[in-house]
């Protein structure tokens, strides 16, 4: 009689219960088979030890309190500190989609940018009908300050951090468009790094493309986009303060750069020129990467109760002497009710159709529109046209009578406030729970860099995660977390290496 | 360099050293009464008196002991000189400016800062000696990734000014710990006792086995000698001065000419004055007195550094 050995039970492995539940899955197919660029993963993980992934999870974990990525909360008086949650499964998107994002997005960055050198100026797209007035007249992010601005090469959008969102089908779709300040770039750097500390035979199975080049890659750019004919532009990043949530990521790109992280009460104008206070007395500045919003400027010209900006920062930048990344506002084409008109925006500036579709979205605005939305809220997302972080959103779906009934009242009371789209039933990724791998929906959002001729598109993003089950709503205020992205690389690419990270 | 910078590095550095000191305040202590007969001295009293800081003290605790000591200097967070707050404030002022330093010294701060903050959440620690050491060992390693890993440039050097003053400034508050406590047992001069003391103060700067190698013997002279003007022994007074100028050299050779220095000038002339003065003279005039001045013309230098960089009027 032979041995009696261990069975090998499927139940223990990650993978054994996975269910994709009707929905897009990004690393399993319909049939509960790994993708493609999927597979050595699923098999590596396969392969662990049971608990093993929630052990590894745990070690990164520590880490990102070890290297203080960090949020205090400061209500809490003993300074509790919490991390943005990181799952440990990445999300791998196949070359030949990637492929169609970069062509989509590079499209779309261009005519965001046509757009908005044209609302600062003649304004020809609404004196051709086909924006209307009304909509850039009541939009609280079009500054009239900005009018005739010539931001130098008319890059307005230097930075550019876009949602995009998957279906049912796997379709990929644009959700919104970040022009302002978007964050969450160096959490792709150190998610990054994490996964190769604590995971680095994925890599080895996996053809993963780097993102590592994104500081240096963002250092030229703004080099490039400084006042010309300097030589070697002193660069800053602006930042709010140690307070601002987002901090780690300015300080984190400041050192990353090599360049000064500098808060308003360091700058000075005089003689419309931009300079910092150093140990050295004063010092110019060519080019400032802003991480405050565009009202916190320039008190002379925007809020003047604004202590995070510098007086007389706008006069500098008109005269030519400063540059700022992004340009003051590029805020407009955030609005919600302007996304739903990029479509016609890429028609009117490139003659071109679409790549990358928006959601479809219907502008209460406009008196059919409206009328759908209302008496279909229970189907849709409302979305208020100026909130961010996952806030002034109305799931209709998951939302209560009463919910429905008041964001009615609103739509009603301001229709230009609001548009609406269908609920999408977003795609998942294989995410790790307390025992087993389950799916949770998740969004993208890739960045952008505009240069002087060219665009480039970050090769993976930040992937963002619903960590609650069934939640859609994957903001880190609202119990989101993140995920490395990998991009796979199309055969003879240059890969990610794990010396570099 | 950004002045906000310098001024945060500067008291990053100042902060982690005082921590440090603490730690190595109460580690002698608690060292001592385990070598000595029973109630000879009070030992804890004087750790209070040398912080200058006994009224905040006395409003919070009623009896002056072990216990209420370690708790107030180690972990009272309501005491903005405890080492648990120095080391909050460490790390804040890193935090604000991380990218000005390398990511080792960060991470170092913030392990250091989240260490003692745990120890301060147990409700018993199994032993405050092994703690302390802990802590000593940490500000150790602390030292080594700064020096390590950054350049010397200017941050480097503000950092350094600022763990040279505050060094300064506590070897000398532990060398006062003495004056506290032989006044009240003036017997015990010259006795094992004595001995016993004053070998625990040179164990608070690190100091016993290089005073040993030059000195051998126990002598109250040579041991004031040794914490006041030893020119190479990296706690002594004389040495973080003359460190403390050197820094300040740099900080002025990458500066525009015609720029205020008077915390160069002032840092100077007490290095000159430390080189020229005997421990016959010190003791003579009262070592305590001495103490005291020392510690308000290192003030002085601190207050000089606002104006030359940190907060100057003709920005």
């Amino acid at each position: 009689m032979s041995m009696q050995t261990q069975s090998q039970s499927t139940q223990n492995s990650a993978f054994g219960d996975y269910q994709i539940q009707g929905f897009f899955d990004e690393l399993v197919d319909q049939q509960g088979q790994p993708r493609p660029d999927a597979a050595e993963l699923v098999a590596l993980i396969e392969q662990l030890p049971p608990g093993e992934l929630q052990r590894r999870q745990q070690a990164i974990e520590r880490s990102l309190y070890r290297m203080g990525i960090t949020f205090t909360v400061y209500s809490d008086a003993a300074g509790t500190e919490k991390i943005m949650p990181f799952d440990i499964v990445p999300r791998i998107i196949s070359a030949i989609a990637w492929a169609h994002i970069e062509a989509g997005l590079k499209q779309r960055i261009k005519a965001l940018n046509m757009f908005l050198s044209d609302i600062y100026s003649d304004q020809q797209i609404v004196n051709d009908g086909v924006l209307p007035r009304e909509l850039v007249d009541t939009a609280p992010t079009f500054l009239p300050q900005c009018m005739g601005l010539k931001p130098f090469n008319d890059v307005w959008c230097h930075v550019t951090g876009t949602d995009l969102v998957r279906d049912d089908t796997g379709a990929f779709f644009v959700l919104e468009d970040n022009l302002r300040c978007p964050s969450g770039a160096s959490y792709v750097m150190q998610n990054r790094y994490l996964m190769k500390k604590n995971f680095p035979q994925a890599f080895r199975a996996s053809q993963v493309r780097p993102v590592s080049d994104y500081p240096a890659r963002l250092f030229a750019t703004l080099c490039e986009m400084s006042p010309p004919d300097i030589e070697d532009p002193t660069v800053a990043v602006l930042t709010p303060g140690v307070y601002n949530s987002a901090f780690y990521e300015h300080s984190f790109f400041a050192q990353q750069m090599g360049v000064e992280l500098v808060e308003g009460r360091d700058l000075l104008v005089r003689d419309d020129v931009v300079y910092m206070r150093t140990t050295d007395g004063l010092q110019k500045v060519d080019m400032i990467y802003r991480r405050i919003d565009d009202v916190f400027l320039d008190p002379e010209v925007f809020r003047d109760d604004s202590v995070l900006g510098v007086a007389g920062l706008m006069r500098a930048y008109r005269l030519g002497n400063v540059s700022l990344a992004n340009a003051p506002g590029t805020g407009i084409a955030d609005d919600k009710v302007i996304y739903a008109y990029v479509p016609e925006m890429i028609e009117y500036y490139l003659g071109e159709e679409q790549i990358l579709p928006n959601v479809p979205t219907y502008v209460c605005f406009r008196d059919e529109d409206r009328q759908y939305v209302l008496n279909h809220l229970d189907e849709l997302v409302v979305k208020a046209a100026n909130e961010s972080g996952g806030y002034g959103i109305l799931i209709g779906p998951h939302a209560s009578q009463a919910e429905r009934a008041e964001y009615a009242r609103q739509i009603e009371a301001n229709p230009r406030n609001f548009v609406a789209q269908p609920t999408l039933a977003l795609s998942r990724v294989p995410t790790v729970t307390d025992d087993a791998l389950e799916g949770r929906h998740v969004d993208l959002r890739p960045y952008i860099l505009c240069n002087k001729d060219d665009v480039w598109v970050m090769p993976g993003g930040l992937t963002r995660v619903a960590l609650r089950k069934g939640s859609l709503v994957v903001n880190s205020s609202q119990g989101g977390g993140s995920k490395d992205t990998w991009v796979a690389a199309e055969p003879g690419q240059r890969v990610a290496s794990l010396q570099s990270s | 360099m950004l002045s906000r910078v310098a001024e945060s590095i500067y008291w990053m550095a100042r902060q982690v050293e005082r921590a440090e000191n603490l730690a190595r305040f109460l580690e002698v202590t608690h060292n001592l009464i385990l070598d000595q007969p029973d109630n000879l001295v009070d030992p804890w009293a004087p750790l209070i008196s040398v912080t200058g800081d006994f009224e905040l003290f006395a409003d919070r605790y009623s009896v002056t002991d072990v216990d209420s000591v370690t708790q107030f200097l180690a972990f009272d967070a309501s005491y903005p000189s405890s080492m648990l707050s120095t080391l909050r404030q460490a790390r804040e002022n890193a935090r604000g400016v991380r990218e000005s330093l390398s990511s080792e010294v960060y991470e170092q701060v913030n392990q250091f800062y989240r260490f003692v903050n745990q120890a301060s959440q147990q409700s018993k620690l199994e032993s405050t000696n092994n703690f302390l050491s802990a802590v000593r060992d940490m500000a150790i390693q602390w030292t080594g990734v700064l020096d390590s890993t950054m350049s010397r440039n200017l941050g480097w050097h503000f950092a350094n000014v600022g763990r040279m003053l505050e060094r300064a400034d506590k070897t000398s508050r532990i060398l006062d710990v003495k004056y506290f406590n032989i006044l009240p047992k003036v017997d015990d001069v010259g006795t094992a006792v004595d001995d016993v003391q004053w070998s625990a103060l040179l164990y608070a700067i690190s100091g016993f086995e290089a005073y040993r190698r030059e000195h051998r013997m126990i002598n109250i002279s040579r041991v004031v000698e040794f914490f006041l003007f030893n020119r190479t022994f990296p706690r002594s007074i004389r040495f973080c001065v003359t460190a403390a100028v050197a820094s300040f050299a740099e900080i002025i050779e990458a500066s525009q000419p015609g720029s205020d220095h008077t915390a160069l000038e002032l840092a100077s002339s007490l290095k000159h004055r430390l080189s020229k003065t005997s421990v016959e003279e010190v003791l003579a005039g009262g070592m305590h007195r001495f103490i005291d001045n020392l510690q308000s013309e290192l003030n002085d230098i601190g207050d000089a550094m606002n104006s030359d960089y940190f907060h100057a009027v003709s920005l």
